[in-house]
């Protein structure tokens, strides 16, 4: 891929975590702070189900009971995943309001929350939520940029990059991979969000784009809204990226200029995906071929060294690129 | 004085308990918000809770997530619900507060909000998430500019500091949450009673409506007993049964109101 861009590439490889995707780093920190706490239930809200397994997963490590909430059109799209979670133990429930993905199931999960105070801890998966939620997240997946760090002193004698590349929906992966860096100005950090059928199609879920200063889920950051706000059901092929809001941190990279926001349609994340594992043999997640297609996005100057944080792994995205295989060949 | 103050004064003196029912603006229909609450004016409601629909209400439960969603398929929006309500006190004499969430009052920006409720006569303000830092921060000087009571929830996990805390805060009333719980939710009614005799030990500043799972005459008695009166929801939202015709509402509501009283 280097060779291809020109560019220098690193790939932070999220996707070999167990499980699959960076969501295990945010899952084991929040459930044995649930543990500390006393709580013995513990309920999620997962989109691609990525989240819903990595918590499922520490659930039955740790003994402790496992509910998990989930769009009733994601069910469908990523059935792997919600196999794993039963398989695992979780008692995934399907979130039947609105578009029924990302937005719905964090409704359900809070409702369930507000019902069940004392014996249950719910670990959100991304940066968003009320506090302590954005800070708590973005802190158990700094690892991402921690790691990134000093695995690229030990590759390349040097351990800033000159560019760190994202996928966001909510933005955990993202909060992450950019943490350790938000102090180093010569690091870009560089996010890119799903434009689904095209940023003005009505079909979107490119929050930075189409959204204004708005209250989601318990936080002010940016909301794709209607004028009178009612938040817009967003799109995108990605069900980890379906949200109509992004965390308070990024809307603040975005206002505050320190981030640069790109998008990425749902075309370009399945072409950036078949490239990827025809040149390295990597099948990424439909979320992290956002970040890739971002790379074809920028003019990198010379001597770039670029680390694109590859999030997750494919496995779960595998109907999706079946039905678009020939496209590709 | 308020009007709800006057309300509380009145049922106070009178030993009477408090019936407050919530309706949804723009449910059944865009144009039946007066009806409706015409009708529970009517029937004996005391105090009216107006609800302004929204695309994610956490706080609620399906019954009202469900009237909002028609409300807002039948248009609703805030501009449009000030606009049917410029001349509401013409014909409703109760106190009215106004409940909703943060992001459509925001858009609608907030002191614009407050100043137009006001100027109609809108008595009142529940926002359940608008957190009470915030709430004293940047807000509480405006709704009292425009003298609007602001109510905050209690739920029986909120330890005795923050339940004084939030009385301070509040005006109006303090709105305990019968259980924590979003509405329409069936409730333990002895740990209810624990909570509500707790609350009703601390004597606070503001009189108590308890809400969440009240439906008919045996709940709202059994729960004011230990508070100034009562909050009915997604019951009275069932009884409407999404019926648009004026006469219609009238009759649920006359019907509804009787299981009650």
């Amino acid at each position: 891929m280097s060779q291809q861009i020109g560019r220098q590439i690193y790939l932070k490889r999220e996707d070999l975590n167990h499980t699959g995707a960076h969501k295990i780093n945010n899952a084991i920190g929040q459930v044995l702070l649930a543990e500390r706490l006393g709580k013995k239930r513990i309920i999620a809200e997962t989109g691609a189900g990525q989240h819903g397994v990595a918590t499922a997963t520490v659930c039955a490590l740790k003994g402790l009971e496992c509910i998990v909430y989930m769009g009733e059109v994601d069910i469908q799209r990523q059935a792997p995943n919600v196999a794993r979670m039963k398989m695992l133990g979780a008692k995934v429930i399907p979130a039947k309001s609105g578009s029924k993905t990302l937005k719905d199931a964090t409704n359900e999960a809070i409702r369930d929350w507000i019902n069940n105070p004392s014996d249950t801890h719910y670990v959100i998966g991304s940066v968003v939520g009320p506090h302590p939620y954005p800070d708590m997240v973005a802190r158990f997946q700094s690892i991402i940029s921690e790691e990134i760090r000093w695995q690229l002193k030990e590759k390349t004698g040097n351990e800033l990059p000159t560019h760190v590349i994202a996928c966001v929906g909510g933005g955990s992966n993202a909060a992450g991979a950019f943490y350790h860096f938000l102090n180093e100005p010569t690091v870009e950090l560089i996010a890119v969000e799903a434009a689904g059928l095209g940023i003005h199609s009505g079909h979107s879920a490119a929050t930075t784009t189409l959204g204004t200063p708005g209250v989601l889920h318990g936080s002010k950051s940016i909301v794709m809204q209607t004028p009178d706000g009612q938040v817009v059901e967003p799109h995108s092929i990605s069900a980890g990226l379906d949200y109509p809001g992004i965390g308070p941190l990024h809307a603040h990279l975005f206002a505050s200029g320190r981030g640069r926001f790109l998008s990425a349609t749902d075309q370009e994340a399945l072409k950036a995906a078949f490239n990827l594992t025809r040149l390295e043999g990597i099948i990424p997640a439909l979320e992290s071929a956002h970040a890739l297609a971002g790379l074809e996005q920028v003019a990198f100057p010379e001597n770039s060294k670029i680390v694109v944080c590859l999030s997750g792994r494919g496995d779960k995205d595998m109907d999706t690129y079946m039905k678009h295989m020939t496209e590709f060949d | 004085m308020s009007r709800i103050a006057a309300l509380f004064n009145k049922s106070k003196s009178a030993q009477k308990k408090v019936l407050n029912v919530y309706c949804t603006a723009g449910y059944p229909a865009l144009d039946s918000t007066l009806e409706v609450m015409g009708a529970l004016q009517r029937n004996g409601a005391d105090l009216i809770e107006l609800g302004m629909p929204y695309s994610d209400p956490l706080a609620d439960g399906e019954v009202i997530q469900q009237s909002g969603g028609i409300a807002l398929e039948n248009g609703m929006t805030i501009a449009r619900l000030f606009d049917q309500l410029k001349d509401f006190r013409k014909v409703i004499e109760v106190p009215v507060v106004l409940m909703g969430y943060m992001n459509p009052v925001i858009q609608y920006g907030f002191e614009n909000f407050c100043q137009k409720a006001a100027e109609i006569g809108i008595d009142g303000l529940i926002l359940p998430d608008l957190p009470p830092l915030e709430f004293e921060v940047q807000y509480s000087s405006i709704l009292k500019k425009h003298h609007l009571d602001f109510i905050f929830l209690v739920t029986p996990e909120t330890t005795e500091a923050r339940v004084r805390m939030l009385d301070k805060l509040s005006s109006g009333f303090l709105y305990a949450v019968s259980s924590s719980s979003t509405t329409g939710h069936e409730k333990d009614f002895s740990l209810v009673e624990k909570y509500l005799c707790r609350l009703q030990g601390y004597q606070l500043n503001n009189p108590i409506l308890v809400g969440f799972g009240i439906k008919d005459k045996a709940s709202f008695d059994q729960t004011t007993r230990y508070t100034d009166g009562a909050i009915i929801g997604s019951a009275y939202i069932k009884a409407l049964d999404g019926q648009k015709d004026k006469t219609a509402i009238e009759a649920a509501t006359k019907a509804f109101l009787k299981t009650v009283l």
